[in-house]
């Protein structure tokens, strides 16, 4: 393989990754951490998406507006959990069909109230010299990172990341030890969705931001977190990075097309072999051998 | 310390707790003992504010604290050690450990030094799955948490359950260095002899979710005032 088309493989990778990271870890913190089948994911990123596309049309400067797009949807989190979601935790099918509902409503309001499309948002960065596609996707990749980063960071090093996963893995224990675990619910909600709201904000100048925006995302952000298994984000970093190897490759290979098919075919290979995923399979080994020595 | 009056408590309909008195002083280490089904885990749940009471009050510290919920009582200073251990399997020792910071807000002397010469092992393996450890040294885990935030009142439900019998002595001793070294106040409910002989210095013993006798020290020597109360 000559060097441009292994750059632009590359490329195409790094541009998966990041995609497959973006739109899954609002949903792995919703989903991974509090056992809430978020169907309404999807418009989770599209409030981020429209009130970033809406801010620049105001005249915000784009990494402002942005941060609007983020802080909208974390306060949209925070109203769902107090009035509707905290009603929902230990119902797993209960969540889905609430929040398919809440989905379907969103996307028909969204119409409704703004038509059929947001303000459109201007690229930024330009484009990259060697490799054929835009420089902001390179940008994409380092947030994608730096988010990771930042969760690993959040929920191991501070008092509120211990807090918060041991009232997600005993709330009554957690309770009598003196935690406010309604406001940890009610937290650790709003940070999943204000990363659905990030993702909606980053990608809103690439992707046009329709009513059905959301659902765009959907197939990666579900597919990623069932074949990543319950550990939230090294589940994310290696399905992302599995998914996103076997799509670009025959992205490269065959198109677009057939790069999403193959992610699929991947993915429900992956789960027939690892059906807690791929940290389930991790865990697995990682006993074995501690009984084995 | 705690004072329980008339407490009365239910699952659903079914009434579990009978008009309950209890009080147990700054400093003293008191049981309540019972066989199996009687109301001992409903009893301490009630105390620690994670079962509504339907009458009588809980007081603590001299102030009626039957209203609040269980997070407000941990942070008034009342530390708890569920049945069963329950510490938090997916994460370390040491994050186990740090949330009992939590218990008893006003006092910020934190006993991880205390708690690491107790429980060796804990420092030890600070780094590993408290989900991985064996039933002795989760039950360890459990009672070093809930010191490390200095409580005034520890409360625990049946210690010895699932426990081995050498390890369960330990234990025993260990909580008696604690009320005599640290002064915490602790109040138990437990099934098993050894213990209710060997740690409280006065026992009540509850039968059908009411308070039906009260043993001081004479009678705790003796094994049959206690077995009386117990399935031995």
């Amino acid at each position: 393989m000559a060097a441009p088309e292994l750059l632009n493989l590359g490329f195409e990778f790094v541009e998966i990754f990041a995609f497959i990271v973006l739109a899954t870890v609002g949903l792995a913190v919703i989903f991974g951490m509090m056992g809430i089948i978020n169907l309404a994911h999807g418009e989770f990123i599209l409030v981020g998406a429209y009130a970033t596309s809406f801010a620049v049309a105001a005249g915000l400067p784009l990494a402002v507006a942005m941060a609007v797009g983020v802080v909208a949807t974390a306060a949209f989190g925070l109203v769902l959990e107090r009035f509707i979601i905290r009603r929902l935790y230990g119902r797993l099918l209960d969540s889905m069909v609430v929040t398919w509902g809440i989905s379907l409503v969103m996307i028909q309001l969204t119409r409704i109230a703004f038509g059929n499309t947001a303000p459109g948002v201007g690229i930024p960065f330009g484009q990259l010299p060697v490799v054929d596609g835009p420089v902001y996707y390179l940008v994409l990749a380092v947030i994608a990172v730096g988010v990771l980063g930042g969760l690993y960071a959040l929920f191991t090093w501070t008092d509120f990341g211990v807090r918060a996963r041991a009232t997600m893995q005993d709330e009554e224990t957690a309770r009598s030890m003196g935690v406010d675990t309604d406001r940890m619910y009610m937290a650790t909600f709003a940070i999943g969705s204000g990363l659905a709201g990030l993702t909606g904000a980053l990608y809103a100048p690439v992707m046009t931001v329709t009513p059905e925006y959301g659902t765009s995302f959907l197939v990666e952000s579900f597919v990623a977190v069932v074949v990543g298994g319950s550990s939230v984000l090294l589940g994310t970093i290696l399905a992302s990075g599995f998914l996103g190897t076997v799509n670009a490759a025959f992205t490269n290979l065959a198109g677009t097309f057939m790069g999403q098919v193959a992610m699929l075919v991947a993915a429900i290979v992956a789960i027939r072999l690892m059906p807690d995923g791929i940290t389930g399979l991790l865990s697995d080994l990682r006993e074995k051998w501690g009984e084995s020595e | 310390m705690l004072e329980l009056t008339n407490l009365r408590a239910s699952y659903g309909k079914t009434p579990i707790l009978r008009g309950v008195d209890v009080t147990v002083d700054e400093g003293e280490i008191v049981g309540v003992m019972g066989k199996n089904g009687v109301g001992k885990t409903t009893l301490i749940k009630a105390v620690v504010g994670l079962l509504e009471a339907d009458e009588g009050t809980v007081v603590f510290d001299g102030e009626d604290v039957t209203d609040e919920p269980a997070d407000v009582r941990a942070r008034r200073g009342m530390g708890y050690i569920p049945q069963g251990r329950d510490v938090f399997p997916e994460l370390t020792v040491e994050e186990n450990l740090r949330m009992g910071e939590t218990i008893n807000e006003g006092d910020d002397r934190l006993q991880y030094e205390a708690v690491y010469d107790y429980f060796p092992i804990l420092e030890e393996r600070r780094d590993q799955e408290a989900g991985t450890m064996s039933g002795g040294q989760q039950q360890m885990l459990a009672i070093g948490r809930a010191l490390i935030g200095n409580p005034e009142l520890l409360l625990l439900d049946e210690p010895s359950e699932g426990v081995q019998p050498s390890i369960v002595q330990d234990i025993t001793r260990d909580l008696r260095s604690v009320n005599e070294e640290v002064g915490t106040t602790i109040c138990f409910v437990e099934q098993n002899l050894h213990v209710v002989q060997n740690l409280a210095e006065r026992c009540y013993a509850i039968d059908k979710g009411e308070i039906v006798d009260e043993l001081g020290p004479d009678r705790l020597e003796s094994r049959d005032a206690v077995t009386e109360y117990l399935a031995v």
